[in-house]
């Protein structure tokens, strides 16, 4: 199971694919977190009631994760999409098959190798807000809290990612209908904001980022994307064990 | 029976309601080499994808060194080193690289695995492309090292559909006595197109045709089969076919592209009378030896004959 996280790690740094990818994040993060902290005091400066005051961790980091999580739903896709699809279209699935692995490995494995890799960047992003320990007072806390949100929601679209590579053999059109399958997961909150209690809500990705965002780590969110990485990856599972009875 | 290294019981694998293979059972010992033959579509590779596990049988089973493939997949599957059809590389990594992966996938332990990753490259000849992307190999070399991925475990069992596909001739010869050499001490299963192949490898012979086992023998009952029991003469002055005939043990006189085709009676060798009785009436002898049937002839023959004489030549096998 390692091995092929391992060997999924690899390849990603093998392509420049992962390169080009972690090097627009990290300019496009860097960039945030820098407009972050040049706005700060010409805000709060601005702001004359007690109340409108945050925190520098939490004026940064709002725009930080903000960006992260929205531009994370471009870039998870572009990542997930070679998983499975591209080792069907370069017939490179009986190498895995033959190999003493059993699917559930094999599927875990993949699935471990991109969340390794994301976690780079979820790492890098937390270094860099606690950077801003030099000069201010940080809430640790809430930079935790809001990494582990995005740790885990970039888990959950990986493991959709995952799923919809599984289905084809094109890289491209797994991309697209994990991309679209996303989208419509993210902006489930906005089509039913009308109805608070309607159960849609509940399925949104982005309403059980919510709460990470703002520091609160909440079982029910915990569980939430637990499942849904679970059911995706039991999916991927059952698609590749038809392959193997179906043929 | 404790070296038996290969079972296959029965196989069937049906494709909706086709049998792409049915009924295919055999075994393979220690240090046998098996040929697997048969026209396009007959199901080698479907076979093949069984005994690796690659594809579930709709009926029978498959065991490896006594392990069910089905019940225990992952120590069945750690004995056999298999070569698809297509090549199952990765091209974005060199050679080292590729095969460091395929040891670790194959539960090579940490400690081996150089000396392992070595082994494999250099039974392949692969040791001067350590450092190359396999994108960037030729053909061949490509090959070698879907090869190299193959044995790089040290399998009980090797399995390799079409292993000399876009091979040079050297680079043929090479890999043939690397079988060879595998073959002594493990399993090979083999399977090709073609068939002089077949006869310098193998020591075991199976034709599949539509599904069906239709051969399965050792490949001395083949080169039997394929020397024959017929002449090939040729006469400067040839004789009537009535005066051949009666040559004592000749069976059958037929002409062939201004020779005669000479069949003789099972058990008798007229070769000496047949010379005799032209020295004698001056037919003007300048050609004499053995017809052999083809490899090929035989193949068709056994493809495409009866099935009931399929069945007693597989008997008699």
């Amino acid at each position: 199971m390692l091995n092929i996280a391992r060997k999924e790690l690899k390849s990603m740094f093998a392509s420049p694919m992962g390169w080009i990818i972690l090097a627009l994040l990290t300019f496009s993060f860097g960039t945030y977190y820098l407009n972050g902290v040049n706005n700060y005091f010409e805000v709060m400066s601005g702001s004359i009631r007690p109340a409108e005051r945050i925190g520098v961790t939490q004026f940064v980091g709002q725009t930080v994760y903000g960006l992260a999580s929205f531009i994370m739903l471009f870039a998870v896709p572009l990542l997930s999409m070679r998983l499975i699809s591209e080792e069907r279209r370069s017939q490179t699935m009986p190498f895995l098959f033959s190999a003493p692995l059993s699917i559930t490995e094999i599927v875990v494995g993949k699935f471990l190798g991109l969340v390794v890799f994301l976690s780079f960047l979820v790492v890098y992003i937390a270094a860099m807000l606690s950077t801003l320990n030099i000069w201010a007072d940080i809430d640790f806390g809430y930079i935790f809290a809001n990494s582990l949100g995005l740790l885990l929601l970039v888990s959950s679209f990986a493991a959709l990612g995952l799923y919809f590579s599984s289905l084809t053999a094109q890289p491209i059109i797994a991309g697209i209908l994990s991309f679209i399958a996303l989208f419509v997961l993210m902006i489930l909150d906005r089509f039913f904001a009308g109805d608070p209690t309607s159960t849609m809500l509940k399925f949104s990705l982005m309403r059980h980022f919510q709460s990470f965002a703002g520091g609160l780590i909440d079982t029910a969110d915990l569980a939430y994307f637990g499942l849904f990485i679970l059911t995706f990856i039991t999916l991927t599972i059952r698609r590749l064990d038809a392959d193997r009875l179906r043929g | 029976m404790a070296n038996l290294t290969v079972e296959a019981i029965e196989l069937t694998r049906m494709y909706g309601g086709r049998a792409a293979v049915s009924d295919v059972t055999f075994s393979l010992q220690q240090g046998q080499v098996l040929g697997f033959l048969g026209p396009n579509g007959a199901g080698k590779s479907t076979t093949m994808k069984m005994l690796t596990g690659n594809l579930a049988p709709s009926a029978g089973s498959v065991r490896i060194c006594g392990i069910d493939m089905i019940e225990n997949p992952k120590e069945a599957k750690a004995l056999i080193g298999y070569l698809p059809e297509m090549r199952p590389l990765y091209k974005e990594f060199t050679v080292d690289e590729y095969l460091t992966i395929a040891a670790r996938l194959h539960n090579v332990s940490g400690k081996h695995l150089k000396k392992a990753v070595e082994h494999a490259k250099e039974r392949c000849g692969l040791t001067h492309m350590s450092k190359r992307l396999i994108e960037n190999l030729s053909n061949g070399y490509q090959q070698r090292v879907g090869i190299a991925q193959a044995i790089i475990h040290n399998p009980m069992v090797v399995i390799l559909d079409e292993p000399t596909v876009g091979l040079d001739p050297i680079q043929i010869r090479d890999i043939r006595a690397l079988i060879k050499e595998i073959g002594q001490a493990h399993s090979v299963i083999v399977s090709t197109h073609i068939l002089p192949e077949v006869e310098m490898v193998c020591d075991h012979v199976q034709i599949i045709d539509k599904g069906k086992l239709v051969f399965n023998g050792g490949i001395d009952v083949l080169k039997q089969q394929r020397v024959g029991n017929k002449l090939l003469v040729g006469f400067r002055h040839p004789p009537e076919a009535a005066q051949l005939a009666a040559i004592t043990g000749v069976a059958e006189v037929e002409p062939a592209d201004g020779m005669w085709r000479i069949r003789f009676q099972e058990g008798t060798q007229p070769h000496e009378a047949i010379v005799q009785a032209a020295v004698q009436n001056g037919w003007g002898l300048y050609h004499i030896a053995p017809d052999q049937t083809s490899l090929e002839d035989v193949f068709v023959q056994l493809t495409y004959q009866e099935p009931e004489t399929a069945a007693d030549l597989a008997k008699a096998a």
